[in-house]
């Protein structure tokens, strides 16, 4: 079955995408993100000397392998988030960028009217961008309307584990949009990604929960077979839970019984 | 738009009996409180507590649990640069104390880069500037151009400098400043003023207000902090929380962080008559981590190696590396008097090694000045 997850143009067979933060070691992470069978990793561009071809983030990464989608982490404004934007494609190549703004550090939120407007310009540009926001099905559509790759809704805070905090919300983001949405942040268990790839979302991003698990390696797996469940299910067609007992008596439509209803 | 009171208007004497009271309580449930997801003011005070103590190892792995989920298996080295050891203020915990007789330099704005590029040669990458207090010898011009020259050759430039006002930081700001460290020293009004015997140093409400300055001029890191031995160790630390937790609210887009250096003997200082043990000192990360999971927590070369090594899981997300305490010290020969003694007196490199054998990678970068404005 060809089941592809297209983004900016290309086509990719995992739709599980890997956070390199928070890992022990680079060698971890790398193991972990094999593991997983990711495409498509992100990385803090503040964590890493791009210049540097012995940084130890860069080291270990298969350039060839995976695409690079960097973040603008650390960015409080849109100033800031196209400034790394611009740095990040001018040292890699690439123009993918995960737009993420959050002004403050403590829950690290999305700033939508920030995010907003650093994605206008950064499409303008020829980027491939994919924003960071909250559960806002508004937001996300401004955001399609304006050009972006796909939008990146938070389950829950980054790094909380809880789970689809916002489920109802998402699922109007998904029924609305007509880019990829990739549920991120806040995923705890492969249970929680395969809960959204069941309601239709098309892709989840994961850190937290591989990174500072007791055996990285495993969970990664443990996410990809969570992923590649739910989106098998969500693709069979997932059959509507009964409702309880069938109805002995019809108050409603029994006057359709009683002879004198036309045929 | 919202008006904030100053912390000094907050923090009065009632508030201080408040606090003191709260700590002589012995009616606390630290299990139920560990059970919580978020604590309030009350319930840090209860960790605080004697009666926390022999819940210690409970509270360490709570800390350890809240630790890995916010910051990972990640530690930040940086290292401080000292800039000049001319000081007015005499205080009598701290070696460059204006009476003091000891050799007394200040380097010029070459040797500031000089000094900063040997550090950044043995691997450093995060810098925190500091400098005494003297209007003539370090005056804000002189430290702002010493910030220009630092800029370059660091990802991260942050200093612990004299409190100023909102308009200098801003200009700080403008020059690269990353983030200001400001200790309080201590909490107690009365000690404050015993310790503090003369020059700008000595009031107490200015000093208070420093953090809120510093988040008014924008500027992204605000570290406080208490020294440990001036007085009754567990005020200082219920002080420490409230003011963090007012600045949680006040100082919102500002990463806030907290230390708590413990005293030690040196040259002109007395022994602290306020011990904090080691255990002590484990029970205060500990609460301070379950309070506030997003606190970043700074460790110095102030304590020993080996329980330096031991704290890396508890919560501890930074680390100074290859420290030296006296001016011009990672160039040159030592041409003046360190501020205090180190326990700790490894390369960044041995230091990168020890959080790697605890299962925890050293962090040398975690920002980018490409990210500020040209």
């Amino acid at each position: 079955m060809n089941d592809q997850l297209k983004i900016g143009g290309r086509d990719f067979a995992s739709r599980l995408m890997l956070g390199t933060g928070k890992f022990a070691t680079p060698e971890l992470m790398a193991n972990a993100l094999e593991a997983s069978g990711c495409e498509i990793v992100t990385i803090a561009m503040r964590r890493v000397d791009l210049s540097d071809p012995k940084d130890d983030f860069l080291k270990y990464l298969n350039v060839d392998k995976f695409t690079f989608m960097p973040n603008t982490s650390g960015a409080r404004d849109a100033a800031e988030a196209i400034r790394i934007a611009k740095a990040c494609r001018a040292a890699t190549g690439s123009d993918w960028i995960k737009v993420e703004i959050h002004p403050e550090p403590r829950y690290l939120l999305p700033d939508p009217i920030e995010t907003l407007e650093a994605c206008t310009q950064l499409v303008k540009d020829g980027f491939t961008v994919l924003p960071y926001i909250n559960g806002d099905p508004v937001l996300a559509r401004r955001l399609e309307d304006v050009g972006c790759a796909a939008v990146m809704p938070l389950a829950a805070p980054i790094g909380s584990n809880k789970g689809l905090t916002v489920k109802e919300m998402i699922a109007i983001i998904i029924e609305q949009s007509s880019i990829p949405v990739v549920v991120d942040a806040g995923l705890g268990s492969p249970a929680h990604a395969a809960e959204c790839l069941e309601m239709g979302a098309d892709c989840v991003l994961v850190n937290t929960a591989i990174a500072v698990a007791n055996d990285p390696v495993l969970m990664a797996r443990a996410f990809k077979q969570g992923v590649e469940a739910g989106r098998s299910a969500y693709l069979a067609g997932i059959a509507a839970p009964t409702k309880g007992e069938a109805i002995a008596s019809s108050p409603l439509t029994s006057f359709l019984e009683n002879g004198n209803a036309r045929v | 738009m919202q008006e904030f009171k100053k912390f000094s208007e907050l923090f009065q004497p009632a508030i201080a009996d408040s606090i003191n009271s709260k700590l002589q309580s012995s009616h606390v449930d630290i299990p139920s409180i560990l059970a919580k997801e978020k604590l309030d003011f009350d319930d840090f005070i209860a960790l605080l507590s004697p009666a926390a103590e022999k819940y210690l190892e409970q509270l360490a792995q709570r800390s350890h649990e809240i630790s890995l989920r916010r910051f990972g298996k990640n530690i930040s080295l940086y290292a401080p640069l000292y800039v000049s050891n001319e000081c007015i203020n005499t205080c009598t915990y701290c070696g460059y104390s204006r009476p003091n007789q000891i050799k007394r330099r200040t380097l010029t704005v070459d040797q500031v880069r000089k000094d900063a590029e040997a550090l950044r040669a043995s691997g450093i990458r995060n810098v925190l500037l500091l400098t005494g207090e003297h209007p003539k010898k370090n005056p804000i011009p002189y430290l702002i151009d010493c910030v220009k020259a630092m800029r370059p050759i660091f990802d991260s430039v942050q200093m612990e400098i004299y409190p100023v006002e909102v308009n200098e930081y801003h200009n700080f700001l403008a020059a690269g400043i990353e983030g200001v460290t400001v200790y309080q020293e201590t909490y107690n009004r009365a000690v404050y003023d015993q310790v503090h015997v003369a020059g700008f140093k000595k009031d107490f409400d200015y000093r208070l207000d420093t953090p809120d300055r510093i988040s008014e001029a924008g500027i992204r890191k605000i570290a406080i902090g208490a020294l440990l031995g001036l007085s009754p160790w567990r005020f200082e630390l219920a002080a420490l929380g409230m003011h963090l937790k007012y600045l949680e609210k006040r100082a919102y887009t500002s990463a806030l962080s907290v230390s708590f250096p413990r005293i030690r003997e040196a040259a002109f200082y007395l022994p602290p008559e306020h011990n904090v043990s080691d255990k002590e000192f484990v029970q205060i990360i500990c609460a301070f981590r379950i309070f506030s999971p997003d606190v970043g927590i700074n460790i110095s070369t102030r304590e020993e190696q080996v329980f330096r090594d031991e704290l890396i899981p508890l919560g501890v997300t930074a680390m100074s590396a290859g420290s030296r305490t006296d001016v011009g010290g990672y160039s040159g020969p030592s041409e003046s008097t360190e501020q205090f003694a180190l326990e700790d007196i490894r390369s960044p490199e041995e230091v990168a090694s020890a959080i790697r054998a605890k299962g925890y990678q050293p962090m040398y970068k975690d920002w980018d000045r490409l990210i500020e404005a040209a």
